[in-house]
């Protein structure tokens, strides 16, 4: 029993997901088509610019970095029951202070500076998802629209920052905030194109399914999130626990923020706001919130990015083709959630997990 | 519509894995008759009702409605045969009325609802029922006996032909039960309906039943009509050789210091409105205070405000003088265990380990933790221990808690709770639905706890249970205490009296 117990969750847990992609790719199949083209030569272009040569994966490896720390975003809280969409504007509000202290900081040492930035970056994004986590605890306010409606403020906030008082006169076009200095820049993995943001996302992954599966307030957090009242029962006191959830969720969506003005952009602009927090939504769903499965997860969906560029080139589709499918693939993972559970109903062999009364 | 159904249940066998649940179990209910399923848990009762309903499909046997051969392959068949279920997990929509609930079981729901046609045939229909529910009540807000009339009331409503019920009585007092079975057998005797009801209570059967099945270990080991048996040849059915454990003797001991002390604590109920009004009581150390009173009269909400799962909007509780807060740290230093009803859903984190909810008390100090990190094999041999001593059968130290049948889940907790002895103990209806093996292995449990010393503070809507091991009884009736006084020498149909609220006249009796 033990063993069809351990199975029936094991199956699930890939199975359904697998089966969510597959049928977003057919339905994405179904809409190459109505631009008349052959949704085979689709899938086989979308291998190769996300994974078909070196460079095309380090595109994919490149883009993949800020979904694993925004969906660390989501999957931490998560773990504590609560539904966190809140990354978008913890990465803008985080890219944004890092900007803001990298010009500040202008000609102090590197390492300083970079360091600096790093947690100003972390503190100011954990902070703005600790606060929707707040208003959860003490004024029971829904932490999803919560966090949904505090990246409408983070990003107005950063379009008037940014547009405003620390506008870089010389950026005419694009409003940008001051470029930070050269050596306060984070370069790339030696060897490689891809910057340090995917190390650190990949370490933070490991670091916080330590700290959920292996330590006391990671317990603490599974209790809350399973069951409120037995964590009542058991004398903890759940505010903390949901705020540090917050924090250290906003904290990592503040480094992609940070990734993305020191390592990518060297300055803040509207070039951070391209939806990486939103589709960390997507990545932790797809992951069920668990740390390890989000780095795969990440790279996939960075891929599928990645491919974007040569789906237009070469079939001449819409630049937007791969938001549809990611669009589509988010519809698919959250109407499988559903499933979990009921597959394991119908294999026969698998009912012995329930034992009669 | 027509009268009863009968229902044949032929050569039924059901094996899950290599566990053979059902074993070649016939069993014939005839039209118009009130029969009743004895077994203990495991025996394979709720199998056998479950491959009638069509939830699970049986290896082998038939099925014969009626007169002729049936495939149940899901619930709906079943329903559409007219034979309907009472769980003894609550089915009700959480959030919506009572009459809202009601009309929403039909299966022919027109798109819109139309109130003004509903509401006068929903009352038409309670008119002729003995038990009033309030039919605009919101159903999370009712108590646990309330929800199971409405349970039963919502199976009647549809018209079902044959009944299923599985421990229907165990959130009902003696009286509400009565009324309930009583209702239901003058359906039966006026061969409106066929009643096939899961219990283990003697008493009901032999009042109420006219014939019964007694399975055990997935057998049909005996039955026949309750006229030609005695409690005692049914209990010996059941049990089969294993003899119950001797009931544990009490120790005559002196009450001790008070060590819990609630000071005029009030508490609102789901709804918001006022459930517990400036209750105030005492538990000394080595007695039992037995709390008797019709459910939903705030005692949910009390042991809730204790649990620290509700917040007490007035009022203190002092435990062995100091006050209380529910915390971590007071609950481990006054060594306080708490047993609430419906484990599942009030002391346990359903997806985590049996191994994790029995270190739910004490995770975050050793041997379950070193510093800030868990040890998961400290989890695992502390759960082991526990599930051989007191036989929770369970597959694995690590299977989730869900997994395991309602009688295996309260005794997991039982075990966490009592584990180590308490000096505190706060049980509610700890028997809801536990056959009489786990029964008495519980009380014996408690009159343990209470001999070595702990104050116990006993919630229980079943009196029988109360006079059976408490020390003193206290009366909770709207929310208040309105009747205290000892065991001895009090009459059952006194307490009954306070419990329906017409105790003043005798308030200094107490």
């Amino acid at each position: 029993m033990t063993r069809s117990d351990g199975w029936a969750a094991t199956i699930d847990a890939v199975a359904i997901p697998v089966l969510a992609i597959v049928v977003a790719l057919v339905l994405f199949g179904a809409f190459v088509a109505i631009y008349g083209v052959d949704p085979f030569a689709a899938y086989g272009l979308m291998f190769e610019g996300a994974f078909g040569s070196a460079f095309s994966w380090q595109n994919s490896l490149l883009r993949s970095a800020p979904l694993i720390l925004t969906a660390l975003c989501t999957a931490l809280p998560a773990r504590a029951g609560l539904v966190v969409i809140g990354a978008e504007g913890a990465l803008a509000l985080g890219g944004l202070a890092a900007a803001a202290v990298g010009h500040a900081l202008d000609g102090a040492n590197g390492m300083v500076t970079v360091t600096v930035m790093a947690v100003a970056a972390a503190v100011i994004g954990g902070a703005w998802v600790a606060l929707a986590g707040a208003l959860r605890y003490w004024r029971g306010v829904n932490e999803t629209i919560a966090s949904l409606l505090l990246v409408y403020i983070a990003i107005a906030l950063f379009n008037h920052l940014v547009e405003g008082p620390l506008r870089d006169p010389a950026s005419l076009n694009k409003p940008s905030t001051p470029p930070i200095a050269d050596d306060a820049m984070i370069g790339a993995i030696p060897g490689f194109d891809v910057h340090w943001g995917l190390v650190t996302g990949v370490l933070l992954c490991l670091a916080f399914w330590v700290l959920i599966e292996r330590t006391t307030i990671g317990f603490a957090i599974r209790l809350i999130g399973d069951n409120q009242k037995a964590a009542r029962l058991a004398g903890l006191r759940l505010g903390g626990y949901v705020l540090v959830v917050c924090a250290l969720g906003g904290a990592a969506a503040g480094l992609a923020g940070l990734y993305e003005v020191a390592a990518v952009h060297g300055q803040a602009n509207a070039s951070l706001l391209v939806g990486y927090g939103f589709t960390g939504i997507l990545v932790s769903f797809l992951a069920r919130h668990n740390p390890l499965a989000i780095i795969p997860v990440a790279i996939l969906i960075g891929g599928i990015g990645a491919s974007g560029g040569l789906l237009q080139r070469r079939l001449d589709l819409p630049d937007a083709a791969v938001l549809v499918l990611q669009g589509i693939l988010f519809v698919t993972i959250l109407a499988s959630e559903t499933m979990y559970g009921r597959i394991r109903w119908r294999l026969p062999s698998l009912v012995a997990a329930r034992r009669p009364a | 519509m027509t009268g009863a159904l009968g229902i044949e249940a032929v050569a039924m066998t059901k094996r899950f894995g290599d566990f053979v649940a059902l074993d070649d179990v016939t069993i014939r209910v005839r039209p118009g008759s009130f029969h009743a399923l004895l077994g203990e848990n495991g025996a394979g009762k709720s199998t056998l009702v479950k491959c009638i309903m069509g939830y699970y499909r049986p290896e082998e046997g038939q099925v014969i409605v009626g007169d002729r051969e049936r495939e149940i392959a899901n619930p709906r068949q079943a329903h559409g045969l007219g034979i309907g279920m009472v769980y003894q997990h609550f089915t009700l929509v959480p959030n919506m009325t009572v009459a809202e609930n009601l009309v929403l079981a039909q299966p022919d729901l027109p798109a819109v609802i139309d109130w003004r046609k509903e509401r006068p045939r929903l009352e038409a229909f309670l008119a002729q029922m003995p038990f009033k529910v309030p039919l605009d009540r919101v159903a999370s807000s009712l108590a646990a006996g309330e929800k199971q009339k409405v349970e039963i009331l919502k199976q009647l409503y549809l018209d079902r032909r044959f009944l299923i019920l599985d421990e229907p009585t165990s959130v009902l007092t003696p009286a509400e039960a009565d009324e309930v079975l009583g209702l239901l057998q003058r359906m039966t005797r006026a061969g409106r309906l066929t009643i096939l009801m899961i219990t283990h209570k003697f008493r009901e059967v032999m009042a109420f039943a006219d014939e019964v099945s007694v399975l055990r270990r997935g057998k049909l080991v005996g039955g026949g009509l309750v006229t030609e048996l005695d409690t005692d040849r049914m209990a010996a059915m059941m049990v089969g050789e294993a003899a119950l454990p001797q009931p544990k003797s009490r120790n005559e001991q002196p009450a001790g210091a008070v060590r819990l002390r609630i000071d005029s604590i009030s508490a609102l109920d789901d709804g918001g409105q006022p459930a517990v009004r400036g209750l105030s009581l005492e538990v000394r150390a080595g007695e039992i205070l037995g709390i008797a009173g019709v459910s939903g009269n705030g005692q949910r909400e009390l042991v809730e405000v204790l649990a620290g799962q509700r917040p007490a909007t007035g009022g203190k509780i002092l435990v062995d003088g100091q006050p209380f807060h529910a915390r971590r740290d007071q609950i481990r230093r006054h060594r306080i265990a708490l047993l609430p009803e419906e484990p599942l859903r009030n002391a346990c984190a359903p997806n985590l380990t049996v191994a994790e909810n029995m270190g739910l008390r004490r995770f975050d100090i050793a041997p379950y933790a070193r510093g800030p990190w868990l040890k998961p094999s400290a989890f695992r041999e502390a759960a082991t221990g526990l599930i051989s001593r007191y036989r929770v059968k369970t597959p694995s130290p690590l299977a989730p808690i869900k997994a395991l049948s309602g009688g295996n889940i309260q005794r997991a907790v039982l075990a966490r709770e009592l584990g180590e002895p308490p000096s505190l103990l706060i049980v509610a209806n700890p028997v809801f639905g536990l056959d009489f093996q786990a029964v008495a292995e519980i009380h014996n449990q408690i009159i343990e706890a209470r001999n070595l010393g702990a104050a116990v503070l006993l919630i229980s809507e079943d009196l029988d249970e109360l006079f059976e091991l408490a020390d003193r009884i206290a009366v909770m009736f709207a929310g208040r205490i309105v009747h205290e006084t000892a065991v001895a020498g009090t009459r059952p149909t006194e307490i009954g009296r306070h419990m329906a609220g017409h105790g003043e006249d005798a308030h200094e009796a107490a």
